[in-house]
Formats: C-alpha cells, structure tokens, sequence
C-alpha cells in the first residue's frame, strides 16, 4: 500500500545560541498514520513538534506539509492543530466556546460550528458538560476536551505534546486506548511525543527515536525493539546486554561474529562495513536457562536474584562477562534457581542485533 | 502565641506589631474623626456635625480643584495604562531581546528617580518649549509618573500567564490581533484594571508636581488642600482630607484586591 | 517580529525620554547658566552656582567659605539615613510576626500595611501636623509631661512624618525575604543549642538582608528629595533640599542655582543605585 506523505521534515537543524537542539534531522510522515518522536527530554521532540505547528523556525532545512512548503507560513494559517502538554483550555471560556474557537476564526458560519462543537464533545464523551468550564474539569476530561478542541477543525495533522504526562497511571492506560481509537476513527495523521517507550511501543505505527538532537532510529514498535541499530536505541529502548566482539566478515545483512567467550555465530547487521570490534545487544528475555537454553549454550553462575512478580531477573556471570536474564514466572519453579548456583544458559543467533558504532 | 518551645515566637514582637498598626492608623483615624468635629478649631472636640461635609460639598474653588484632579488622572491614567500595556506586551513576551532590561528600567524610571527633580525638570523643558498650558502640562507629567504603577501589575499578570494560552489560540487559527483580542487581553485584564485604579490613585494624590507645574486655573486637589493648610487648619479641611482618603483607599483595595485574585486564578 | 517589538515599545521610551531624560539633560545644562535678571535663566555658561553651593561673597565681594547650604545637604544625608535605620528597626519585628501568621491572616496584614501609602501624602503630613501640634493629643501629652515649646518645626517631627511617609517601602521587601525564610531553619538553629536571639542574629537577620538593603534603597532614595515634611512639619525653616529646590523654582526664582542642587541630588540617588546594583549583581554571581 503506497501511502501519500503528509509531513516531510528535510534537513531540520535548530541551534539555540550555542545549543544545538536539532541536528539534519530528515524523515517522512506518511498519511493517515500514528507516528511518534521518543526521546529523553532536551532530545529535541518538542522543539521539532512546535515547529510543525509554527511556534519556532529551524535554523537550517524545511518543512513540508502534504506537498506545501510552510516555513513561511505564520502558526495561524497552518492547517495544523496542537494538543498541548498543559492543555492550554482557555480559563475564561466554556468547554464548547473552546472548541468553537477554532472553527470561528476559520469562518464557519454558526449553525455549522454548533454540529461541529456537538459531534466532538460527542465523540469524547462530553456532551453534558458543554457549559462548563475547564476549571471545574478533572485532568482526563481536560484532557478530552483540548482533544475535541484540536480535531474539531478538522487538521491535516494532529500534534500532541506528552499528553498524558499529566494524567495518573491508571488514566494513562485508559487515555491510550481512546487516542489511539481517535486516530483510527477519524483517519487524521498524528504526531505524538513522548519520553515514555511504554506509551510509543504501544499506541504508534512507526517510531522516531530522536537522542542528541539528531534521528537516531525509525521504525515500527516492534523494529526499534527487536531491531536497534545502535547503542542508543538499544540502551534507551527496554533493558538490554552489551557485549564486546569481533565481527570477522559481512555479507550484507548478516555478519560473522566471534564473541570473547569463544563463540562464532552470525547475526544481523545493519550499516557495518568492514571487520572489526563491535557492540552487540541481546535483551535480557531472550537468554534461556537450563532447559529453556537453545542455540548458542555456554555454563555460568548466578550471580544475583530479583523477584519481581511476573518476572525474575537474575545477572549470570560467564567467562568474565556479566549478563542479565529475565525469566518469565510461567511456573512457580523458576524460583528454584539460587544464587551461586550453576547454570546453562543459550541464545539464538537471531536474537543479536550488531550495533553501529 | 506563649508557648515556650516555639521557636518561631519572639517574645515582644507581637506588641511592637500591635504598636505599630495603631501609629500606622491613628493618623489617618484622627483626621477623620475631627472632620466630624462642630467645633472650628479642630482639634478642640465640642460636638458631632456634618456641617463642614456640607461647606466642603458648596465649596466653588474645591469643586474647580476636585474637577482639574479628575480631568488629569482620568486623562493620565488612560494615556499610563496603554502606554504601560504595549511595554509589558513586548516585554513580557521577549525573554531574550536586546534592550529588555534597559527598557524595563526606562518604564520604572519615575519610582527611581526623587520627585521633586523630575518635577523641575518637566518644569524647565515645559517653560523653553513655550508649552504654558497648565492642563496639558500636567497631563504629560501625570501621565509618565503614573505609567510604573500602571505597567507593575499588568507584567505581574502576564508573568503569570502561560504562554500556551497565546500558542493555543494561534494554533487555532487566530491572528495575532485576535488571539490578543479574544485570549491575552480577557486573561490579564484583571491586571489591566488594577494597574489602572493605582495609576488614578496616584493622579488624584500628587501634590510635588502639581504644585510646581499648575498654573492659575490648574489647581489640583492636593495643591488646593496645601493652599487651606498654609491658611490654618480647619475641620473642614479634615473633611475634605476624609473624602479624598475614602476615594483613595476605596480604589486601592479595589486594585489590590482584584490584582490577588487574578495572581491566584493564573 | 521586531517592528512589533519597536512599536510596542515606542510610547514607554517617548514617554520617558520627553518627560525625564531630556528634562534631566536640560537641568544639567541650566545648572551651569546664568540667572536671568527677571528669574528663569540666560544661555550663557557659568558654574556659578555650584560654587554658591559652598561659597558666599562677603560685602567686599571676597569668596568665603559658607557651611549654608551645606548644612542643608547634610541635614537631608542625615534625616534621610535616620528615617531608613528607624525603618529598618520597625520594618523587622513586624515583617517577622506577619510572616509567621497563617496565610489568610498574613495577606490582611500586608494589605493593611500597604494602605495608607495609597493615602495622598499631604493629607498623610496634614495627620501629623495636627496630632503634633500644640492642641493634638501628642502635642498636649508633651506639655502635660511638663515638655516646653512645640513639637512641631522640629527635626524630630520631619523624622516621624518621614519614618511615617515610607515605611511600607521597608516593611514589604522584608517581608517578602523572611517569608522564604524555611521555617526549619529555626528549628535548626534551636536544635543546634542556638538561642532565639542567637538564631535571630545568625540566622534570621543573615538571610533577611537582601530585603532590608532593597528596602533601605526604596526608602533611602525618595527620603533624599522629601518635600512636604520639611515643608509643613519644618515649618520651612528646618529646610532640605527637596524644599531648597522648590524654592528656587518657586519665591528665590534662581533657576540655575535650583537646577545645580538638583543635579547634587541626583548624584547622591544615583551612587545609591548604583551601589546596589553591584550588590545585587554581586549576590546574583554568588547564589
């Protein structure tokens, strides 16, 4: 399925005096998609997002919005709406004077406004409270409201800004499953960012993994997990293991890797181009013990032993080089492995990623 | 209060406050208590009247005074309130710009400044330019003074106030006059107002330029009680002196009141 | 972007340069003119007047020494020091107790505190002049305690006027200061075998400083070029230089000489602003 592209980001850099936000940054946001910028903060995710919107100019590069090029375009004509971190609901106005707010100052004529603020406060579930004001809101209806707010326009695009950051655990939970049934409702292209990987790995169709202002990854949920291409992403992304090695040749996407313990495998690999020393990940779930040990098996130690509910994790330590392992409590028995105890444990070469250095 | 181990609580300093509202308030409660006061020497208590109310209100050269007063602090406080409103817009508003800081002490210049120079000053340059009417001259005057009063709590409101709000309204489709039309001017007009009632205030109680720069027919109202003053004291000037501290302070708690609330709503 | 910037800021700096600026500019240069014959002032140059302000011309025209004036500038340094000190000495007790009260109490206090500066200052000045006075319930308690003479055309009534006139400039920014004062810092004074005057001085008063300089500046500065005290509760006679300003715009109609002590003025406000700028700045590097 070829997709139209709604957002093109070419080439962004943006420097704050001597800080260097944005660094070429370069991707492509397909139509119709949920697409997140994750990161830790000062990673730049939301300098890029308000740049979108139009509240900052890149200091190098362009932006294109569904084939218009809109760096001069001031924020107010910019087909474009913003669900902001602190909602920014309009103190002195009702919930419905907010949403209309919008569609007023794109001239739509009244009878027209008044379907439009119905359907969204409608379609968040907030029809009784359209007389209110945000101050007699909790923070989830807030929340729905600076969402009715931002799609009532109508937008090409919808840009949210850590929009659950605000909320309680619980309600976080909630909220993802209402965003993510918004976005596939109403068929609008969503920029979301976050710093929180749960929230990207769940409710996004691609992933921008964005660290020191510069692209660090793009990808589906399951491509930035399974999948990093280097050590930030692996690191950022989940628990994983580094391990030294040597990458002895490469054939394309696979390379022949030989370990310090002695092992030789191939792996995947992405971007290396010559034989040398490597980093390699390998996430703690996909070492095995004892019997759940296949593929590559080596003989360590336990180390140390945490429980910590549906899961185990205990560090191994093999021929000098410490590895963590998680092991899902399937059964009660998986307490039984104790600390010093020995034990064999294996992994497929499949589940090693060869990281860019 | 007594307690021995509270470390907070000083022995003596709760009478010294207790002393001190009664010095800050006897002032203010004489003058008006002697307004009331039948007797013509005021200090001289002899019986409850509101005779000197009544000689105050008939009064034709008061009239004229209160009349030139509201004139200027109602045209000075107007003037003070827009130009304190576009400074504390620009300044607010840019963080980083060069000259902010200059600019923000070029606004609050007249808290800085001692009165009396600023006052001879306007004096002289008013005098070489040929520039003689008293109305005028006091307006322009009025008008520079009253703008720090006018332009504090109006920044203070805009400090407050998230930008978000003004990025919201231009996300959604706003011009920058319509954003400030229908998000930034409602947010801090709480501000607006109470910037403006302390500008009015400080109008109405200016005696050191007034007295300089008023002409013949200018004679603001503390230039008129000056005049009763130097000619004695009366308890119609204390009734006088009442109505203008009612107004005064009427208004500034207006001001003060709203300038909190708004604080706390931001 | 910008001419939003240059235009919303245009009026404050007319505003200001036309009324301030260039007026103090202008003072500057009618410091150094000649006295017109008929008041007002000639462009000629002549600094004249800075000399009168130590200098007389006996009969004979010979330049002597005249401490006139100077006294004057030295009774306006010392009433306005006085006034800041005696604030400072009320401004920290009350601070202290409003700061300690709980919130909705202490905003009351505040209020109230800052009130009667909204009052016009004549009428303020006109109070005491009245509770002074000869017939005023101070002024009677004086002579009953066999005191002689008029507590009014004192010094000691300009100061009380002053002390009266400025005080809520003192007692807020201490105010504000104590009230970021973490209470636990008391109790650790306490706790370290501290007594409360011990905390007090070593504690409380270290960290309540920034607030009594800033108000030591608000009070100091408009204390220097007071006007209506000297005038009324002086009597005009016990003169500062606010007044001996006035009266050269006003009855002694000698403009150049008014403008150079106005300038003297400026000076001494100014090097207080200025040492307090490098303070402040200098505590800004520190924290």
């Amino acid at each position: 399925m070829t997709r139209g592209k709604a957002v093109e980001v070419f080439n962004v850099s943006k420097r704050f005096g001597d800080y260097q936000a944005l660094d070429h940054v370069d991707f492509t946001i397909h139509e119709n998609e949920f697409f997140t910028l994750l990161g830790p903060s000062g990673c730049g995710k939301t300098t890029l997002l308000r740049m979108i919107a139009g509240f900052e100019t890149p200091s190098e590069g362009g932006i294109v919005l569904f084939g218009q090029e809109i760096d001069q375009l001031p924020a107010h004509k910019r087909r474009v709406n913003t669900v902001f971190q602190s909602y920014a609901l309009f103190p002195h106005m009702t919930l419905a004077q907010n949403i209309a707010f919008g569609l007023e100052n794109l001239g739509w004529d009244k009878p027209r406004r008044e379907a439009r603020v119905a359907e969204m406060l409608e379609l968040v579930h907030m029809t009784p409270f359209a007389s209110r004001r945000p101050d007699q809101l909790s923070g989830g209806q807030r929340q729905r409201i600076a969402l009715a707010r931002a799609l009532a326009p109508e937008p090409k695009v919808l840009l949210l800004d850590e929009p659950l950051s605000a909320l309680d655990l619980k309600l976080r939970q909630a909220m993802r499953d209402e965003l993510r049934e918004l976005q596939r409702k109403t068929g609008i292209t969503f920029i979301f960012v976050t710093h929180d990987q749960e929230e990207a790995l769940d409710m996004s169709d691609r992933i921008c993994v964005l660290g020191q202002g510069r692209v660090q990854q793009i990808g589906t949920p399951a491509e930035i997990y399974e999948e990093p291409e280097n050590r930030f992403v692996a690191d950022f992304i989940g628990e994983t293991n580094f391990l030294d090695a040597e990458v002895i040749s490469i054939d394309g996407a696979r390379a022949r890797i030989r370990t310090p313990l002695g092992l030789e495998f191939d792996a995947a690999q992405k971007g290396l181009t010559s034989p040398g020393p490597a980093t390699l990940s390998l996430r703690p779930e996909k070492i095995g013990l004892q019997e759940q040990a296949t593929g590559n098996v080596l003989t360590g130690t336990i180390r140390s032993r945490n429980y910590m509910g549906g899961y185990t994790h205990f560090v191994v330590e093999t021929g000098g080089a410490s590895l963590r392992v998680s092991r899902r409590n399937a059964v009660s028995q998986a307490e039984s492995y104790a600390v010093g105890q020995e034990v064999q444990l294996g992994f497929r070469d499949e589940s090693v990623r060869v990281l860019a250095q | 209060m007594s307690n021995p181990h509270n470390v907070r609580h000083y022995p003596g300093a709760g009478l010294v406050t207790w002393v001190f509202f009664l010095w800050l308030y006897a002032p203010i409660a004489v003058v008006i208590w002697f307004s009331f006061n039948e007797n013509r020497l005021v200090s001289v208590w002899t019986g409850f009247s509101m005779k000197w109310y009544a000689a105050a209100l008939t009064n034709r050269a008061l009239m004229d005074a209160l009349r030139v007063s509201l004139t200027v602090a109602v045209v000075a406080t107007s003037v003070a309130t827009l130009v304190a409103l576009s400074a504390a817009m620009v300044l607010s508003r840019n963080e980083t710009m060069r000259f902010r800081r200059l600019s923000e002490t070029v606004v609050n210049l007249p808290l800085l400044l001692p009165e009396i120079v600023v006052a001879v000053a306007s004096l002289i340059l008013f005098s070489q330019m040929g520039f003689s009417n008293g109305m005028a001259r006091l307006i322009v005057a009025h008008s520079a003074f009253c703008t720090p009063f006018a332009f504090l709590p109006i920044r203070a409101r805009m400090q407050g106030m998230s930008r978000d709000y003004e990025e919201a309204a231009k996300d959604l489709y706003a011009s920058p006059f319509t954003a400030f039309r229908r998000v930034t001017l409602p947010l801090i007009l709480p501000g607006v107002f109470a910037g403006a009632m302390l500008a009015f205030v400080i109008s109405m109680d200016d005696f050191i330029t007034s007295n300089l720069l008023a002409t013949g027919g200018t004679t603001t109202l503390p230039v008129y009680i000056f005049g009763l003053i130097k000619q004695g004291t009366t308890p119609e000037l204390n009734a006088i002196s009442t109505l203008l501290i009612l107004a005064s302070l009427i208004i500034a708690t207006f001001a003060l009141v709203l300038s909190a609330r708004s604080m706390r709503r931001a | 972007m910008r001419s939003a910037r240059v235009w919303g800021l245009m009026p404050a700096w007319v505003l200001m340069l036309g009324t301030l600026m260039v007026p103090l500019l202008i003072v500057a240069a009618v410091s150094v003119a000649e006295r017109g014959s008929y008041g007002g002032f000639a462009w000629d140059f002549n600094p004249l007047s800075y000399r009168e302000i130590l200098f007389s011309e006996d009969w004979d025209g010979n330049l002597v020494f005249d401490p006139k004036y100077l006294s004057i500038i030295g009774r306006t340094l010392l009433l306005a020091g006085a006034t800041t000190l005696i604030c400072m000495a009320l401004a920290l007790p009350v601070a202290y107790v409003i700061a300690t009260r709980p919130p909705k109490t202490k905003a009351l206090l505040i209020y109230l505190v800052t009130l009667p500066f909204w009052v016009s200052m004549i009428v303020r000045v006109y109070a005491w002049l009245i509770i002074l006075g000869n017939e005023g319930f101070v002024g009677r308690f004086w002579h009953w305690i066999g005191g002689e003479g008029t507590l009014l055309f004192t010094p000691g009534a300009m100061l009380v006027g002053m002390v009266y006139s400025y005080i809520p400039l003192m007692v807020l920014p201490v105010f504000a200061a104590i009230e970021k004062l973490d209470p636990a810092l008391l109790e650790a004074g306490a706790d370290l075998y501290g007594s409360r005057w011990t905390t007090a001085r070593r504690v409380i008063l270290p960290l309540t400083w920034p607030g009594l300089a800033a108000g030591a500046v608000l009070v100091f500065v408009p204390a220097l070029g007071t006007v209506l005290e000297p005038m009324l509760l002086g009597g005009g006679k016990q003169m500062m230089m606010g007044t001996l300003i006035q009266t050269q715009f006003g009855g002694a109609r000698n403009w150049p000489f008014g403008a150079a002590v106005a300038l003297v003025l400026m000076a001494m406000v100014v090097i207080v602003l200025v040492i307090n700028a490098r303070r402040s700045m200098s505590r800004e590097v520190r924290v």
